[in-house]
């Protein structure tokens, strides 16, 4: 019989449109400003008794809490409002110490029944929820540049073995250069230098009456020190972003040598930045004795601005990197010292170089790699930005070792309070492999993230009334169905979104927005044929029959290609675009279903199999 | 009702051109207004308790040896946009913002800072650009399998036609080009799209059950056909812009003018330039009818 669905049909329909319902109702809990309480350390745990104090700190401060539970990644304070909020993290981190992370988030309010069937609302984009987006850049040419470093002590190291004369050895523009007086020991150094270290590739040359050996990377060589340095720095940034105890951040690799970093929630850039950006390390070194050959040996200033200099050894005993943990504290005279624990490698390292240097002065460098940009016409006359990258190192203390050092020691001579503590996380967290610098930041105030939300809501209600308002006036009950496909098409595409745990944006909200006005295009086509078939004269029946039909390949074809284009979109766009790239996609293919399906099911239920005089439509 | 739209079709074709002769024209000269996104810069959005002076704002910033700078307001009075040029380090938008506070500490509240490296400025661009001409291949193919080559080069040389408007317009009236605005640009070309198939599907099928008129009465019935959903769907599209418009703030502000300007030229392009174009290709009922296949004689004995 014409236009009537099997049972099995109406039931499939209800069972997805309450699926939708169910999966898209967490939307309409707003959340809760929370505080979120962890530990990055292995000796400390967040349990009941930090819930405790927490609470017991609030109280005493005047701040109302809303409740406290424990997560599993923690514990978690939900507040009444986003002031309370703001006021109470301070309270909190004093009361409970350095060794806890305090963090600002926002939790959802979803009740119980529904997230244990793993629903929950949609994430929202840094635009909805105010916070901070990085995008930095990976300084590779300065990683192969330090590489080709390490290789010339390395490569001094073999030639004095083999008793090759050298000159001098140089690294300039990502070759390093080994220059020789005579011409056999350029031969033989070539020899030992291409036996030992492969991953190079050598070629010799004569100018001025010297002889060079010049050593290149490899192509394979080279990207596996890009490869290298990309990934420790991801690493290393998670450990940074993992400390400055920022909810649910976002660290991510975009292309060849970029990485993306995002702090939802995130105020203070500026001291965010510092952490993220920092390229500190220690070095520690011991002072040159009076008989130093001069090219073993660097001078450097002191940090604290005295202008003291010092004479050390270009060896290194240990760097940053050997550092297991690290805190920040206050030496017997009140002033800020950092307690440092080495892992075994150079724990052991250190031992054996002051057990035999009892009584000579060790110094403890601070590195800083920066980079310097400037804009310099280039020879088209436009303006290029020129990157110098440079190091500056100053020695924070100079001490005598009155003893064999072991696992851990403590470091002074720091400026102040905030530095210590810096340094501490800087060396918890580890080193940057290579200098990165931000080629992007975009930070978003918690206003205008509320402002947003407001707005797009705002616009997503006054469009629908108008779309919904039209459609009844111009097609009547047909426009009913219509309009109730419509609705329903919003619900799934707030399920969907919830489902696929795609950020929900400003530009996001502005696609769902136009999807409302462009999803009735399929119902508007669908009814436009049916209304030209009762016109050219046939029955009720047969009109919503063939209409269905023959409009059914022109809505495929054109939606098809709009979500071509949407998936498009979705590759090329960043952030917020690529936001606005899901909602119209996601849009496109649920309104297809409701348009088609569900305003089918709605008129075979009215009018289907039965006797009708005319159409409302 | 049966509207002679072919019969203006020398007219219309003038007109088209014209616009974009006029668009290129302001592109080559002018050029476009390229946002934040695509030039490299800084960027702060402020808020401050009461509406004040522009030009206070500006001298503070001049005292500061800040050079290179306009400040606007942005939406409304109290909102102020300052934005600065290339030559700038990434910490500069924390000292504006001191440096907007301490003065006789008027209370300002950052919105929002963004900051764009000249070089990540320019792949954005290049990427943009990248993916709207893939965009329309894609398109090409696409309409090309499905229906049949006349189609597709009539429905690409309408969507450049819209893209192109849109940008002109852009161009024209130094409305800001950036990031949101290169989105609904493809959005654009996604919607035109939509409406210059729904019309090209009537003129296949039109093809198909009438057989004895001129490619031009029959095309001009097919788009009369289609004309009513045509209006329909473009007014319900253009109510939710205009909503987006008013009510969306002044960050998708750029955005939903795209959107509107693209979607009344797409509108217009899907009734008078795709079809004009199949006709200048004379279309015929060949082109979309295939030739009975010949029978393939058994090789083998």
């Amino acid at each position: 019989m014409l236009n009537k669905y099997p049972l099995w049909k109406y039931l499939l329909i209800l069972l997805v449109i309450a699926c939708g319902v169910i999966y898209a109702l967490p939307n309409l809990y707003p959340d809760d400003p929370a505080l979120q309480l962890s530990t990055q350390k292995t000796t400390t745990v967040v349990d009941q008794r930090t819930l405790a104090t927490a609470e017991q700190a609030l109280e005493d401060a005047g701040i109302e809490l809303k409740q406290a539970e424990m997560t599993p990644a923690g514990g978690t304070l939900r507040f009444h409002s986003g002031e309370d909020q703001l006021a109470a993290k301070p309270v909190i981190a004093a009361a409970l110490g350095e060794n806890y992370v305090v963090a600002l988030n926002l939790v959802p309010t979803t009740p119980e029944w529904l997230s244990s069937i793993g629903a929950g609302p949609a994430k929202l984009g840094l635009d909805l929820r105010g916070g901070v987006h990085f995008l930095l850049e990976v300084d590779t040419p300065a990683a192969l540049k330090q590489r080709l470093d390490v290789a010339a002590s390395e490569m001094k190291t073999a030639l004095r073995s083999e008793r090759i004369r050298y000159r001098s050895v140089e690294v300039e523009d990502g070759v390093l250069s080994v220059r020789f007086l005579q011409a056999e020991d350029q031969a033989a150094a070539s020899e030992v230098l291409e036996d030992q270290f492969s991953e190079y590739l050598y070629s010799t040359r004569e100018e001025g009456g010297e002889y060079f050996v010049d050593v290149r990377f490899t192509e394979a060589a080279r990207n596996e020190v890009e490869a290298y340095a990309l990934q420790q720095n991801l690493t290393t940034l998670r450990n940074r972003v993992n400390e400055l105890g920022v909810a649910e951040p976002l660290v991510q690799r975009q292309g060849s040598n970029r990485i993306v970093v995002e702090l939802p929630g995130v105020q203070d850039t500026a001291s965010a930045k510092r952490i993220i950006g920092a390229t500190a390390n220690l070095e520690f070194r011991l002072e040159a004795g009076m008989d130093a050959n001069a090219g073993d040996t660097e001078t450097l200033t002191f940090r604290d601005g005295s202008g003291r200099t010092a004479r050390l050894e270009r060896d290194v005993i240990i760097t940053g990197d050997s550092v297991a943990d690290a805190n920040s504290s206050f030496d017997e005279n009140g002033r800020p010292q950092v307690n440092i624990s080495l892992d075994g490698r150079g724990g052991s390292q250190m031992a054996r170089v002051t057990r035999t240097s009892v009584g000579r002065n060790m110094a403890v460098v601070f590195i800083e790699h920066k980079s310097r940009s400037r804009f310099v016409e280039d020879e088209n006359g436009e303006l290029v930005e020129e990157r110098r990258s440079y190091s500056e190192r100053g020695i924070i203390s100079l001490a005598t070792i009155q003893t064999t050092l072991g696992n851990s020691f403590r470091i002074t001579g720091l400026d102040s309070p905030r530095e210590s503590s810096e340094l501490a996380l800087l060396l918890r967290a580890g080193a940057l492999a290579a200098p990165i610098y931000f080629v992007e930041e975009r930070t978003i105030g918690p206003s205008l993230g509320a402002e947003n939300i407001r707005l797009g809501v705002l616009s997503a209600q006054i469009g629908l009334l108008i779309v919904m308002a039209f459609m009844l006036v111009y097609y009547k009950v047909f426009g009913i169905f219509a309009n109730v496909s419509l609705a329903l098409n919003i619900v799934l595409l707030m399920a969907c979104m919830s489902l696929l745990s795609a950020t929900l944006t400003l530009p996001g909200i502005a696609g769902i927005v136009l999807t409302m006005g462009m999803a009735v295009d399929a119902n508007v086509l669908i009814f436009s044929r049916i209304r030209e078939e009762l016109k050219a004269g046939l029955p009720s029946q047969q009109a919503i029959h063939s209409g269905f039909n023959r409009a059914f390949t022109t809505i495929l074809d054109a939606n098809i290609t709009t979500l071509l284009v949407a998936v498009i979109l979705f590759a090329v766009g960043t952030g917020p675009v690529k936001g606005f790239a899901v909602t119209l996609s996601l849009g496109i293919l649920t309104s297809m279903f409701t348009a088609i399906v569900v305003t089918r099911a709605q008129i075979n239920l009215v009018y289907g199999g039965r006797k009708n005089k005319r159409l409302f439509i | 009702m049966n509207i002679p739209f072919m019969s203006m079709r020398k007219i219309v074709a003038m007109f088209s051109i014209a616009m974009v002769l006029v668009s290129l024209g302001s592109l080559a000269v002018k050029g476009l207004q390229f946002g934040l996104d695509f030039t490299g810069g800084t960027l702060i959005e402020v808020q401050y308790g009461e509406a004040p002076a522009l030009d206070d704002v500006r001298a503070l910033l001049a005292e500061q040896d800040y050079t290179d700078v306009t400040v606007q307001n942005f939406g409304s009075p109290t909102d102020v946009v300052v934005r600065m040029g290339n030559a700038f380090t990434p910490t500069l938008g924390d000292e504006v913002l001191s440096t907007l506070r301490d003065n006789g500490n008027v209370s300002v509240e950052l919105m929002r800072s963004e900051f764009v490296g000249g070089q990540v400025g320019e792949e954005l661009r290049e990427q943009g650009g990248l993916g709207m001409l893939l965009a329309l291949a894609i398109v090409m193919i696409y309409v090309a399998v499905r229906f049949q080559f006349k189609f597709s080069v009539a429905s690409v040389v309408a969507l450049a036609h819209d893209v192109i408007i849109t940008l002109g317009i852009f161009s024209l009236f130094d409305f800001e080009f950036d990031l949101t605005v290169l989105a609904a640009l493809l959005a654009v070309i996604g919607y035109s799209l939509n409406d210059t198939i729904v019309v090209c599907d009537r003129i296949r099928e039109n093809f198909r059950i009438m057989r004895d008129t001129t490619p031009t009465e029959l095309i001009n019935e097919s788009i009369n056909q289609t004309l009513g959903r045509t209006i329909i769907t473009s007014m319900t599209t253009l109510f939710v812009l205009l909503v987006l418009f008013f009510f969306g703030g002044e960050s998708i502000h750029n955005f939903s003018l795209a959107l509107l300007v693209g979607i009344i030229i797409g509108t217009y392009s899907s009734i008078f330039v795709a079809a004009n174009l199949l006709l200048a290709q004379n279309i015929s009922r060949e082109d979309l009818i295939p030739a009975p296949k010949e029978e393939l004689e058994d090789e083998m004995p």
